[in-house]
């Protein structure tokens, strides 16, 4: 993976999460929750100043962030599309509706388009059910999803 | 509340904020104004009110008239004709599916009648996002009555008098485990909510937490003078912004009125609460887990004993309850543990809230008293199936639990009936599928989950799913032969005896009930290379009638992949082959002449 350079700036504002919690390791995962709303996600550099900051080895910090599927390391597109695989959008063809994003954007679940424009990713219920199959572009939910809906959704964008 | 005449109650849960509630209620409180009714009428935004399928859907206080399908538009009108003329809107109204008439009450819905609301009193009728509607409707009082005229025996003695059972999924005797963590001697003790919710497709904790915060405050409160703690941890999952929103501003209210902090009520009595994040892993719902993810830990499982209650959140003994087993201790305090325990069954007291969702007519969350059938909750409640198809199986407990079929139906649904019929209660999930749904093809969607989440600390788990899930998929692929179905039993039966934590152990239930009540969908699948309900894509073959094409062209021009070809006026052909089985073909053609063998 190429090195990611982290501004100074950034640094400091990473470096005042840990503190705000008292670089205190049990609140590793709600420093780790916060710097994701800072970065993006979490790339290596990240974690090496988390461990740093809360006196916790990297490995232990890598171990949490993979551990826990919130957490990314790859940095997401510009509108991360999520597919509900909960099972009530699964009963509802979200199958299908996942399957007609991966063929129009031509990428993987957890992958990015070339051009960073857009990313697939599942998650598990976002609790809309009556609206099943649900898919979420950044903060705006798409509820009743026919896999026919795609085309006219992506434009949007 | 008293101060208006009139209430209009937006929902406001995220089902029908993703259908743009929000702005309806912003547009109601404009026409309220434009019309000077600003005096008379309050727009309040609640929690949901369970009839999620007909959202956005509001509600008109006193008469309790109930408009569905609302959309911002229609706010004007709303106001206009039923507060300023008295009329009802009848294109808005509720119409009932078997007489076509519409119902305006929302007490005369089908939907409603068999439910009997107490963990959800609150919800779908207060603004979550004020605690004097909540103390308005008793709130705190509960807390109050302990804190000034019970010792902590008596009031875990109510609780376990009341039959309470956890509902989290193991219905262990609420009652029993708050007095073997009073028993539990140690300077710090701590009382937790487990607000995970991690079955994918139930939404009953979330609702519970965006429409009615302070019972589960309330509750942890009780839970901690009974037990001895002064802090509450909520551990609730990052995807609810929402109810993690709400639970802020109900923590910072309760504050703020000295109804959470130090010397509650002049007691000297302590309690403080505070929000812990979840992020993404269904294990961390199992409370070991949980207590490690809080630790800032990977969410690991360990073996109990030692329970939590001995030895918990920084080795303290720990309380861990569900939203929903909190959520029904301030309306066992003020009603009293008998009223509770008449409730439902011998052995199951008071209700359950079911998210109910799948092929059934109203999606929605409800609560009915235990021993209700599931045929009626299905069938009355749910109104029915989806477009007229015919039932096939009801999943409860999530990844935990099994399908239930036709036979079940009129089982009374408590803890140890849907046990014994292979199943689980469970948290709440109840998914109703239909004469399309592959019940081999649920059996993977499960395990795949489960693969996904295993956490990978124990070998079963972690590589006899993995097995499991390719055997499944080599029966959907067509490509299993005839010892392969006693293969997957016999795995099954090893992994829920070997493994580590609830998880493994009842991983392969989903398996299992549906090899033990389908066992003709998976002979098909593997003897004659058939998926019945038509949905296991490689044993499907699209096929042109020569006879019913009329040569159209519609289906060549949609097939994504070339797959069909013919001169226009001629027959068409489908290169099976070349076909990835999208059903575009079939679902254009408009004369019938695609089918699937
Ligand atoms: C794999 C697994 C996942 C679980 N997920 C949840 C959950 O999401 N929410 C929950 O309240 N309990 C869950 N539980 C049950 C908890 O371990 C625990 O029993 C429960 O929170 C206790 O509260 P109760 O007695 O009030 O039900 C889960 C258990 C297992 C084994
Ligand atoms: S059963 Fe699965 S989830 Fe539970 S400890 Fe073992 S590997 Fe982890
Ligand atoms: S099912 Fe899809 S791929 Fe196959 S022929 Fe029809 S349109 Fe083409
Ligand atoms: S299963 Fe998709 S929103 Fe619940």
């Amino acid at each position: 993976m190429a090195k990611v350079k982290i501004p100074d700036n950034k640094v400091q504002e990473l470096k005042d999460i840990c503190k705000s919690f008292n670089n205190d390791p049990g609140e590793l995962i709600n420093v780790l929750h916060q710097a994701q709303q800072l970065f993006g996600y979490l790339p290596a550099e990240v974690q090496e100043i988390v461990a740093d900051e809360m006196n916790v080895s990297v490995a232990h910090v890598y171990g949490v962030v993979t551990f826990y599927s919130f957490f990314s390391m790859l940095p997401k597109g510009k509108h991360p599309i999520s597919i509900c695989m909960g099972t009530a959008c699964y009963v509802r063809g979200a199958e299908k509706v996942l399957d007609e994003f991966k063929r129009r954007l031509d990428v993987k679940v957890g992958e990015t388009t070339p051009d960073g424009k857009f990313s697939l990713s599942c998650l598990r219920c976002v609790g809309a059910c009556g609206l099943a199959p649900v898919v979420t572009i950044g903060e705006r939910v798409y509820g009743r999803v026919s896999p026919d809906d795609v085309k006219k959704i992506l434009d949007e964008y | 509340m008293a101060k208006y005449k009139n209430h209009i109650l937006v929902c406001g849960g995220t089902g029908c904020r993703a259908s743009q509630s929000e702005a309806i209620a912003a547009n109601l409180q404009k026409a309220v104004d434009e019309n000077n009714l600003g005096n008379d009428v309050q727009v309040v935004k609640t929690g949901c009110f369970g009839f999620c399928e007909k959202g956005p859907v509001i509600k008109m206080v006193p008469d309790n008239t109930f408009y569905v399908h609302v959309a911002p538009e229609d706010a004007e009108e709303l106001v206009l004709e039923h507060l300023v003329k008295g009329r009802k809107v009848e294109r808005l109204l509720y119409i009932d599916p078997e007489t076509k008439a519409p119902v305006s009450d929302s007490r005369h819905m089908d939907f409603y009648k068999k439910q009997l609301r107490i963990a959800l009193r609150n919800c779908g009728f207060i603004d979550p996002e004020n605690i004097d509607e909540y103390i308005a409707r008793d709130g705190y009082s509960a807390l109050g009555t302990v804190l000034e005229k019970m010792s902590p025996e008596e009031a875990i003695k109510v609780v376990k008098d009341s039959g309470l059972r956890g509902r989290g999924g193991g219905g262990f005797p609420t009652g029993l485990k708050w007095e073997l963590t009073y028993k539990s001697e140690s300077d710090q003790k701590y009382v937790v909510c487990n607000a995970d919710e991690g079955d994918p497709g139930a939404f009953m904790d979330r609702s519970i937490l965006e429409g009615d915060p302070h019972s589960v405050l309330e509750a942890m409160a009780i839970c901690g003078y009974c037990i001895g703690a002064d802090t509450g941890l909520i551990y609730i999952r990052a995807e609810y912004p929402l109810a993690i929103k709400r639970l802020k501003i109900a923590i910072d209210q309760a504050r703020e009125y000295g109804l959470l902090g130090k010397d509650i009520f002049g007691s000297g009595f302590d309690f403080d609460v505070s929000i812990r994040y979840g992020a993404g892993a269904f294990v961390c719902g199992e409370e070991t887990a949980l207590i490690h993810s809080m630790e800032g830990m990977r969410g690991e499982p360990t073996v109990k004993p030692p329970f939590p209650a001995q030895s918990g959140y920084k080795g303290k003994p720990t309380n861990v309850n569900n939203v929903e087993t909190f959520a029904n201790i301030p309306a066992i305090f003020l009603k009293g543990a008998e009223w509770f325990n008449k409730i439902g069954t011998e052995k199951s007291a008071g209700t359950k809230v079911f998210a109910l969702a799948g092929k059934v007519n109203n999606v929605g969350l409800i609560e009915v008293p235990m021993g209700t059938t599931l045929r009626e909750v299905i069938f009355d409640i749910g109104g029915g199936i989806k477009g007229g198809k015919k039932f096939k199986a009801v999943q409860t407990g999530g990844p935990s639990g099994g399908c239930l079929t036709e036979n079940h139906l009129d089982l009374p649904i408590d803890y140890d009936t849907l046990l014994a019929s292979g199943s689980m209660m469970g948290s709440g999930g109840m998914i109703v599928m239909d004469e399309d749904d592959c019940m081999v093809s649920v059996a993977k969607f499960y395990l795949d989950f489960t693969v996904e989440e295993s956490c990978g600390k124990c070998t079963p788990c972690r590589v006899g799913n993995k097995r499991l899930y390719e055997l499944l998929d080599k029966i959907t692929l067509g490509k299993a032969e005839e010892g392969d179905l006693t293969l997957l039993r016999n795995l099954a039966n090893v992994i829920k005896d070997t493994a580590l934590c609830g998880l493994g152990q009842t991983s392969p239930n989903p398996v299992l009930s549906t090899m033990d009540n389908f066992p003709e969908e998976y002979e098909a699948h593997v003897k004659d290379g058939k998926c019945p309900a038509g949905q296991c894509r490689a044993l499907m073959q699209y096929v042109i009638d020569q006879n019913l094409c009329v040569g159209c062209t519609l289906c060549s021009r949609v097939c994504p992949v070339d797959a069909i070809s013919g001169e226009k006026k001629m027959p068409h052909f489908i290169d099976s082959s070349v076909c990835i089985k999208c059903g575009a073909c079939m679902e254009k053609c408009k004369f019938g002449a695609i089918s699937v063998q």
